[in-house]
């Protein structure tokens, strides 16, 4: 039993592992390649500078399990950005009651996206394209300049720095973290976290075995908004600006970091953990690219798409040997 | 309703006709002016002109994403084989001032851009949207690369005929747009080429053992769409007269799919309608139009297309259509 059941558990493994080794690689290559690379803070940045696109990427995750995916993370990222500057600063309201209003106003808009990709059979790219467009267009509407934020609780929490040793971890950063926590324990010890997998395996038979598919549809996308909305948050910390040009093309490093991080855009096979690695390898590129100096900022494009095709190919090779 | 009417409905371009139409109606009355055409200097001016200029690159691009699509497939790195092929038109022509070879080589990098697109759906067997993720994310990179990271401006008076050029009294990227897309609807009309789309639209694997090439034909189709992706570059940039890789093209794919779909295209495969995707692609461009002499700020213009695909996505929903039947009928049996 157990001697047949290995190689099975053995191949989903795959693509995280090398996901791994990917990153320890590129540790060591930049390790022997630069002086200071192995500094502490060099990796906690990575974490610091990337913290809103690691919150993003794992709403998208979750997304991706179900075999959807979502293209508005990025413009509901902006748009929260956007809001939360022109609420506080403008209209003068309390942080207190921003916040939790744009997390919701996040999960509702993909709730929202998930209600027309389940009851009318919608496809999930095309609405979430449209999600997209109206979110962005949204943030211009508010404004099309930016919008500095100087509201002292924003500042706080910008200026604020969670010693680590001798290095620090940014608020962001500390938020991404504890969303990965929560992400883990929501992937994989909860009823919702498996009914993702079931519906990612195959929607029809999990409609059989009596899951709530609908309803978890429905929640996968409201929890991808709430991410974008959190993510918008952290940004708005870190920027300490609303602008409706944040995170353009944001979407699109969400989901290679899903890849790179092993999960199957098919559904069903994938790794909150793998996300993780993913968004920490796309932001070891661009470490890397500005520890050479010489590099200019194009080539950090060239080598995600050029990993996204590595990863895409090695999962057809695995997919077509499952088969 | 009577049977005449009934069967106007049901022709599969009357939405998108009349949607245009509406368009061009509000239009002439917020401005009057909006239907006046000019001849000066051997040439036709108006808004309208205007519009058929503007709206080529955009046609070009969503008459090859119709093929595609129609092949259940998707191609969403168009605007970044856009910023490609611009960045390759407009070096070439400014190292070589010749116009023949910029344009060769341009078409030959979106050749190449195409190519690769369907060569990872169908040699590797990689689902359509991911594998023109890649060259959607990567393409900016090698657009940036081509032009070190300028903006490339072009001083090379030949160049502009692409984009600002008239032929026959018409401008010239408006010509082509409608002279590429006759020459598709000939040739898928003449050749059984129309009908295997067709057939690997609705059943790729019935497509296929039923004896239609199916790989070939798909593999061409990814191609022809990068070209038409490149003839689109090369409009937007000889159009601004310079080439932007970081901005040339940016969301054309996705406009693209939106004309596509407007013209009655089944996002799902099988059905296809070239002519509708023109209409399509003008709408889209009347529609811009429209904000800026309604003098709505024209970055409103993304809420209006995304309600604009809400609408039809809705409409083309069968789930959707049976409720509302439900909604219509109700009254009566409550009564």
């Amino acid at each position: 039993m157990s001697a047949s059941a290995l190689p099975a558990f053995d191949r989903r493994l795959v693509p995280l592992s090398a996901t791994m080794l990917l990153f320890c690689a590129m540790v060591v290559f930049g390790a022997l390649a630069y002086d200071g690379f192995l500094a502490p803070q060099v990796f906690l940045n990575l974490a610091i500078d990337n913290a809103f696109l690691l919150i993003a990427a794992i709403g998208m995750t979750f997304v991706i399990l179900t075999g959807g995916i979502d293209l508005s993370v990025g413009s509901v990222l902006a748009l929260t950005t956007m809001s939360a500057a022109a609420l506080v600063e403008h209209a003068q309201m309390s942080p207190l009651l921003v916040i939790p209003l744009l997390l919701v106003g996040g999960a509702a808009f993909g709730a929202l996206q998930g209600f027309l990709i389940h009851r009318y059979r919608l496809q999930p790219f095309i609405v979430t394209l449209a999600g997209m467009f109206v979110a962005r267009g949204l943030c211009y509407l508010i404004d099309t300049e930016s919008i500095p934020v100087r509201d002292p609780l924003f500042v706080t929490f910008a200026e604020m720095r969670i010693p680590l040793g001798a290095s620090s971890l940014s608020f962001g950063a500390a938020i991404a973290i504890v969303t990965v926590a929560a992400a883990l324990w929501v992937a994989h010890a909860t009823r919702f976290g498996r009914t993702v997998y079931a519906i990612g395996g195959n929607a029809r038979s999990a409609a059989l075995m009596g899951l709530p598919v609908g309803g978890t549809l429905v929640g996968v996308y409201a929890l991808s908004g709430f991410c974008a909305a959190l993510a918008g948050l952290t940004m708005t910390v870190y920027m300490l600006s609303g602008y409706s040009l944040h995170a353009v093309g944001l979407e699109l490093d969400a989901i290679a970091a899903v890849v790179i991080g092993g999960t199957l855009l098919t559904g069903g096979v994938g790794y909150v953990a793998g996300t993780v690695v993913g968004v920490l390898i796309l932001g070891i590129i661009q470490t890397l690219v500005i520890f050479d100096g010489t590099l200019s900022s194009w080539w950090t494009r060239i080598v995600v798409g050029l990993l996204l095709f590595l990863f895409c190919v090695a999962q057809r090779l695995i997919e077509g040997r499952a088969k | 309703m009577n049977p005449a009417a009934r069967k106007l409905l049901a022709l599969p371009l009357f939405w998108p006709c009349a949607t245009l139409a509406l368009l061009v109606v509000l239009n002439a009355i917020v401005n009057p002016g909006f239907l006046a055409l000019e001849w000066r200097d051997g040439h036709l001016y108006g808004n309208l002109i205007d519009i058929l200029n503007r709206a080529a690159p955009l046609a070009l691009v969503a008459a090859g994403m119709t093929l595609v699509i129609a092949a259940r497939g998707l191609d969403i790195s168009a605007g970044a084989v856009v910023a490609i092929t611009a960045a390759t038109g407009a070096l070439c022509v400014s190292a070589t001032g010749s116009l023949a070879l910029a344009i060769a080589a341009a078409l030959a990098a979106a050749l190449a851009c195409g190519l690769w697109n369907g060569l990872l759906v169908v040699a590797v067997g990689m689902q359509p949207i991911i594998a023109t993720l890649i060259l959607m994310v990567a393409g900016r990179g090698i657009a940036q690369l081509i032009t070190g990271g300028q903006i490339i401006t072009i001083y090379f008076p030949p160049y502009d005929y692409l984009g600002n050029g008239f032929l026959l009294g018409l401008p010239f990227a408006a010509v082509l747009a409608l002279a590429v897309i006759v020459a598709l609807h000939a040739l898928l009309t003449a050749t059984p080429l129309g009908l295997f789309i067709r057939a690997i639209g609705i059943n790729p694997l019935a497509a296929r053992i039923a004896g239609v090439r199916a790989r070939p034909i798909t593999l061409a189709l990814y191609t022809f769409c990068g070209l038409t992706a490149g003839l689109a570059g090369l409009i937007i940039s000889s159009n601004v007269k310079s080439a932007d890789a970081n901005n040339a093209g940016t969301l054309l794919e996705l406009d693209a799919i939106l004309a596509v779909t407007l013209g009655g295209t089944a996002l799902t495969g099988g059905r296809f309608s070239l002519a509708g995707t023109a209409i399509g692609a003008l709408i889209i461009q009347t529609l811009t139009s429209t904000i800026y002499s309604l003098g709505v700020p024209p970055e409103v213009n993304l809420v209006f297309k995304a309600a604009l695909i809400f609408v039809v996505m809705l409409l083309q929903s069968a789930e959707f259509r049976a409720s509302i039947r439900k909604l219509a009928v109700r009254p009566p049996e409550a009564a």
